[in-house]
């Protein structure tokens, strides 16, 4: 029983963030509205940003900020003492990335609605077929 | 079209957490990604860069190039941006509207009649509902310079805690907004114009790239910052912070303006007017 609580423990932000991806995709796929589309899309992308940074994590670890910096000699330097910081470095660069995409992706919808004058897809669609 | 999403959802989420039963436990220092380059990043970085923050070290040094090619991923979004939405040509109302601020008090002006000059007593208006907050105005004036002040911080001591370019960028573009979004779009032109936005946007990647190319110049690899230690007349290691610190600027100076130039463009879908 206890094998099975640790293994769930263990996995649990995993599935967390699965769930979150998965409302996302969801929100991606069904809803018939563009900015709900673009708000599932961010959903799924803090998802992926939320498991990156669960991957990083190491047990009793410190952030990855080496804190006796010019004195790294006196001691010898654990790498299992320090969160990984590669995770970080690439989710760091793809929170701001999302954000421009957001904006390319808002500016698109503006461009759409201004041309149809709706945002829900299947009104545009009818109005594409009558062209 | 709900029950195939709700299939297609559940399918992938099954397969996805059935994936998740190989995974290494959660916090296992010995799991696969904290395995093969992390530790060599960990281990050599302060003697190798002289910053003891590592994620800045290898934003900035060991992957230069992959965050010098998100910064015009970056870049190109506020260039696209640009393209979609800016609408040169304006067709101006008949009437033009100016609110006197101190009694409160709407005007229209005629065509061919000489408007206010704009002031503190007069602003030109869109739409009438809009009221004029007082507070809001008030109390975001005291926000932005505290939030600047904070940006900048942020962006220059990312070698010593968290933060770094953008990070620092992006909180310098939110005080921005959010001078924009309490007064008006037109107010916060005088601040930083269309044309400023830009010209920044270009040169934060122009930092970020001549850096690279002053490398090759002195004779090493393209963004190889140890070769910058004749121009600082410091030793290679130190050269290298020195550098990771300029790269750093150029990223928030290029988020900054990007992020301007977004909210320019999307609040006012590309005229430029009043905005939100």
């Amino acid at each position: 029983m206890s094998e099975l609580t640790s293994m769930i423990m263990s996995k649990l932000n995993y599935w967390v963030y699965i769930v979150l991806m998965m409302v996302g995709l969801y929100a991606m796929i069904a809803k018939k509205n563009l900015v709900k589309k673009i708000i599932g899309m961010n959903i799924l992308q803090t998802a992926v940003i939320l498991f990156f940074i669960s991957v990083g994590v190491k047990k009793d670890a410190t952030i990855p900020i080496i804190i006796h910096g010019g004195a790294a000699e006196s001691h010898a330097l654990q790498a299992a003492n320090y969160m990984n910081p590669l995770p970080h470095v690439l989710m760091l660069t793809a929170i701001v990335v999302a954000v421009a995409t957001l904006g390319v992706a808002l500016a698109l919808v503006i461009k759409v609605y201004q041309k149809y004058e709706t945002l829900d897809e299947d009104e545009i669609l009818a109005r594409l077929e009558d062209e | 079209m709900k029950t195939r999403a709700l299939i297609i959802v559940f399918l992938f989420g099954g397969l996805l957490i059935y994936c998740t039963l190989d995974f290494p436990t959660w916090g296992d220092p010995l799991a696969p990604a904290s395995k093969h380059v992390s530790p060599r990043y960990i281990e050599r970085t302060v003697e190798e860069t002289s910053v003891p923050n590592t994620v800045t070290a290898v934003l900035a040094d060991y992957r230069s190039y992959d965050t010098m090619f998100e910064t015009i991923v970056i870049f190109s979004a506020g260039v696209a941006c640009l393209f979609l939405l800016r609408i040169f040509r304006r067709i101006e109302p008949e009437t033009q509207l100016y609110r006197h601020i101190p009694s409160g008090i709407t005007l229209r002006i005629a065509k061919g009649v000489k408007p206010p000059r704009e002031s503190r007593e007069f602003e030109r208006i869109d739409l009438m509902w809009v009221p004029h907050d007082l507070i809001v105005q008030t109390i975001a004036r005291l926000i932005v310079p505290f939030s600047q002040i904070f940006a900048l911080y942020v962006i220059a001591h990312g070698h010593y805690s968290p933060g770094g370019g953008f990070q620092g960028g992006v909180i310098l573009g939110a005080s921005i907004i959010l001078f924009a979004i309490s007064h008006n779009l037109r107010s916060s032109f005088t601040r930083i114009s269309e044309k400023l936005a830009v010209i920044l946007c270009g040169l934060g990647v122009f930092i970020y790239a001549g850096t690279g190319a002053l490398s090759i110049i002195l004779g090493s690899n393209y963004l190889d910052y140890g070769a910058l230690s004749r121009v600082f007349g410091v030793d290679a290691v130190t050269a290298r912070s020195h550098g990771i610190l300029i790269v750093e600027i150029g990223v928030g100076i290029c988020v900054m303006a990007v992020m301007v130039h977004l909210y320019y463009n999307l609040a006012s879908a590309g005229r430029h007017d009043e905005g939100l």
